[in-house]
């Protein structure tokens, strides 16, 4: 292509901790292009854009627009250079209309008195060239999702930005919504503006983007012209196809000891809740939950950790209905429960290893009796986890926060695994983990499928579930889909399933 | 600039800071001093000397230190669990209310120690009841907690008010808006007799170092710590969030109306609306410069104490105004907070 290029990153790599969010990635756009940036969540899509956008620092690379180096860690050189960013999360202020939050911070804090008339002018011609319909004196707490977008871009565009940047700008809008947002950034891209659309939506891309950049685990795998490609082979990219053999051992599945008939919970924010959603686990199997997050994990893991009972539909606990259910009643059920946010749910970062490690037992004997807690069982059972489970840190009394993600997780499997759990609820747990842990986890889950426990695996990583899973199930918008025996479906095949398609019936079949 | 937070503050930094604060309160109150006209160098001297120069002073300090450890332990405990209780004050007066209603009605034929009981125990469930309310209201509807205690103190005083004019004013009391006093059998007695230091100042230390054993050895100061650490972290692993802050609100409550219960009946004797000048709001003060570590309270009760009698004294010796005590305080408070900050963050650049 001979066109202008007006955005070039180069060799960009940043780490958090132990984690690489992006290794040496490169990125080229030119005037006028759309391209679009794939990936799992996780993939470090969102932390490239953020690194582009100033706010992040980026580790190595450098980062031109329009052919002049970008200062990092500066949102505002980055706005000055007419890059314009509209974010998964609004940034709106919600008590103020829309012609105010357009124009806010656009004007100089001494200049006294908005001239908000000659904005709202502007704001009207932008809005009727680009086709984004919304009322300026509107005030934005009143808007729907897609209309704040709208705002969202109205704001980029009246600060003159050449290069918009939507991350993950359908993941809120009805398909509607969706439709319009794709006419303005045709409108936009007849203009002569670039744009960069992150997503992981695969039909969506495959409309707008002229290109398409695909991440994975923070690295840049593939680069193709949208024309040259489908659907089927972004899929593969996107999730990896490099699927080990199983080097897991068949085992004889026993009694099924959680189930789940026709559950439906409420939504949560915007993340759909579970709809009509039957799942069995069975002892001495892992069941993998695939999908993209924010399709309902979140409510199967709140149900199953005890933390609300479903508004239709029955928890079935070796094969009583459960009509009380807490978090107690989990644990006390033999549930074992591994977090999704280790940092937040999982442990209480002022609190030292101890206290950390007795979370879920301290009411009862050994932990306390009536009521006098035990210190010296906690710390004995503490330092027996340390030990067993190879938690490297100074000592028991050690603030949880001072370990890395890897000895957190470590000393929350000892935490649940020690009762010999008959179920295991697996949420992400190697998230944000390095090699060597991710592999110490998956081996404890193993064992404890040997050992003949019912494990459930959430994870949005398509690999980590067809390596260890038994059966795999897809979760989109709520919905489950029919259960895949190892071995019957290919990561292409799954992803497909993961981008909703085959829920509505026309390809409804297990095998 | 932005904040940084230190994983491990240095023993040094957890020392030298405080310290720094001190001697910033120090430097500043001198200027203070200075502008009202006073050499700052004696001024602080004779701050000191009245506030433990003497025997005399010194019981006078532990005197008034007395219902600033009750309330300091009252807002360290629920500040403990994230429960902001502003309202000390309204379950002080709560407590003397009840105090005074016992120690003046026919149970007064009861024996000195059962009655005295009686009284505390009726004062401190006064006060749990006060702010039980406000902490149903937090975990049934959300309702801040700030505003629902801290307003219940202006409606506290008011009635209190009432009750001094009204019911409960002393027919013997010249017209004065205060109740009745209370029996002989119905007061705290002195700890060493003819010093003027009575029983509740024990009470408190006791009260102390019951709040410290519940704080460190029991469930419930397990529960209390991991809900104001971490409420999600603890709803997740089963500990009944709303039930432990209900407890809280009990201990705390009860906590602050002891304060009343030892201002009335080992000091004043009867109810009136000047029973308290802020021990309520102190309390937060003491309960924040001690961290809100319970045996910390006794001695930043103490600290806080010694400033305004030694303050007392001093104004009447040189001719500086008593404010200066509350304006020590408030410069003390400021820069602990800020000194306890960074303890554990530190400005960078960038």
């Amino acid at each position: 292509m001979t066109l202008e290029v007006v955005l070039r990153l180069a060799g960009i790599t940043k780490t958090f901790g132990d984690l690489v969010a992006n290794s040496g990635i490169d990125l080229t756009l030119h005037k006028g292009e759309v391209i679009a940036l794939l990936g799992e969540n996780g993939a470090g899509k969102t932390t490239l854009m953020n690194i582009l956008f100033g706010h992040y620092v980026a580790d190595a690379g450098t980062v031109e627009a329009f052919g002049a180096p970008l200062p990092q860690g500066n949102p505002r050189a980055a706005l000055e250079a007419g890059i314009g960013m509209v974010h998964q999360h609004f940034t709106l202020a919600e008590n103020l209309t829309v012609a105010e939050n357009i124009s806010l911070g656009t004007s100089s804090l001494w200049s006294g008195r908005l001239r908000l008339g000659q904005s709202k002018k502007r704001i009207r011609q932008l809005a009727e060239d680009f086709g984004l319909l919304v009322d300026v004196d509107a005030k934005v707490g009143n808007l729907t999702v897609g209309e704040k977008q709208r705002v969202e871009i109205l704001k980029a565009l009246y600060r003159d930005a050449r290069i918009l940047i939507l991350d993950e700008p359908t993941a809120v809008l009805t398909p509607q919504e969706t439709d319009a947002l794709f006419e303005t950034l045709h409108k936009a891209v007849a203009m002569g503006l670039s744009i960069v659309f992150i997503s992981h939506k695969l039909h969506e891309v495959m409309a707008i983007a002229d290109r398409c950049l695909v991440l994975r685990h923070g690295a840049l795998v593939g680069e193709v012209e949208t024309k040259n490609t489908s659907r089927e082979a972004l899929a593969e990219m996107m999730v990896g196809n490099k699927v080990e053999p199983p080097e897991v051992a068949p085992i004889q599945v026993g009694a099924t000891l959680l189930e789940l008939r026709h559950v439906s919970t409420p939504d949560m924010g915007t993340a759909p809740g579970l709809q009509d959603v039957s799942l069995s686990l069975k002892a001495g199997q892992i069941t993998g939950l695939a999908g993209v997050s924010g399709n309902g994990q979140a409510a199967l893991s709140d149900l199953i950790c005890g933390l609300g009972l479903p508004e239709q539909g029955q928890l079935v606990l070796d094969e009583t209905v459960q009509n009380r259910w807490n978090p107690r009643d989990a644990v006390q059920s033999g549930i074992a429960r591994i977090p999704e946010d280790r940092h937040h749910t999982g442990t209480i970062a002022d609190f030292d290893l101890s206290e950390n490690a007795i979370l879920e037992t301290y009411q009862k004997p050994p932990m306390s009796k009536r009521g006098w807690m035990n210190w010296s069982q906690a710390k004995a059972f503490t330092e027996s986890i340390i030990a067993t489970y190879d938690v490297r840190c100074p000592g028991a009394s050690t603030k949880i926060r001072l370990l890395s993600g890897g000895n957190m997780q470590k000393l929350i499997l000892g935490r649940v695994l020690e009762g010999n759990p008959k179920i295991i609820l697996a949420n992400q747990p190697v998230r944000g983990l390095d090699i060597g842990a991710i592999t110490y986890v998956h081996n404890q889950l193993l064992a404890a499928r040997a050992s003949g426990a019912a494990i459930l695996l959430i994870s949005e990583d398509l690999d980590e579930i067809l390596r260890l899973s038994d059966v795999i199930h897809v979760i989109s918008e709520g919905k489950l889909s029919p259960e895949f025996p190892r071995g019957t479906k290919t990561p292409a095949e799954l992803g497909l399933w993961m981008a909703g398609q085959g829920f509505e019936g026309e390809d409804n079949c297990a095998a | 600039m932005r904040l940084e937070p230190i994983d491990n503050p240095s023993l040094a930094r957890k020392i030298a800071l405080p310290a720094a604060a001190l001697a910033a309160t120090i430097i500043i109150g001198s200027l203070l001093v200075l502008a009202a006209g006073a050499n700052p160098f004696a001024t602080l001297g004779l701050i000191i000397k009245g506030a433990a120069g003497s025997k005399f002073a010194l019981l006078e300090t532990l005197n008034r230190a007395t219902p600033l450890i009750f309330t300091g332990l009252a807002v360290a405990v629920a500040f403990r669990a994230k429960l902001w209780n502003i309202g000390a004050e309204a379950q002080l007066y709560g407590g003397a209310i009840l105090t005074v209603v016992i120690g003046t009605s026919a149970l007064a034929a009861l024996p000195s120690i059962p009655h005295l009981l009686l009284m505390a125990v009726a004062a401190a469930l006064t006060g749990a009841m006060i702010l039980l309310g406000p902490v149903i209201l937090k975990t049934r509807f959300g309702v801040d907690e700030v505003v629902t205690t801290l307003l219940l103190n202006f409606i506290m005083l008011l009635f209190v008010s009432y009750l001094v004019e009204g019911p409960m004013k002393d027919p013997m009391g010249m017209g004065w808006p205060k109740s009745e006093r209370l029996a002989n059998e119905a007061r705290l007695p002195r700890i060493v007799t003819g010093l003027r230091l009575h029983w509740g100042f024990a009470l408190g230390l006791i009260a102390a170092m019951v709040v410290w054993i519940i704080q460190t050895r029991t469930t419930l100061g397990y529960e209390i710590r991991a809900v104001g650490h971490n409420p999600a972290a603890a709803k997740f692993a089963g500990i009944p969030v709303n039930m432990v802050l209900v407890k809280t609100a009990l201990l705390s409550g009860g906590l602050a109306a002891l304060a009343g219960y030892s201002e009335v009946a080992g000091l004043k004797g009867h109810l009136s609306l000047d029973l308290s000048p802020g021990f309520g709001y102190t309390g937060i003060i003491v309960a924040m410069l001690a961290l809100l570590h319970p045996l910390g309270v006794v001695i930043s009760a103490i600290f806080v104490a010694g400033i305004f009698v030694g303050a007392d004294s001093m104004s009447r010796a040189a001719d500086v105004p008593t404010y200066i005590a509350d304006m020590l305080l408030a410069i003390a408070l400021l820069f602990m907070v800020l000194a306890i900050l960074l303890t554990r963050v530190r400005l960078v650049r960038g």
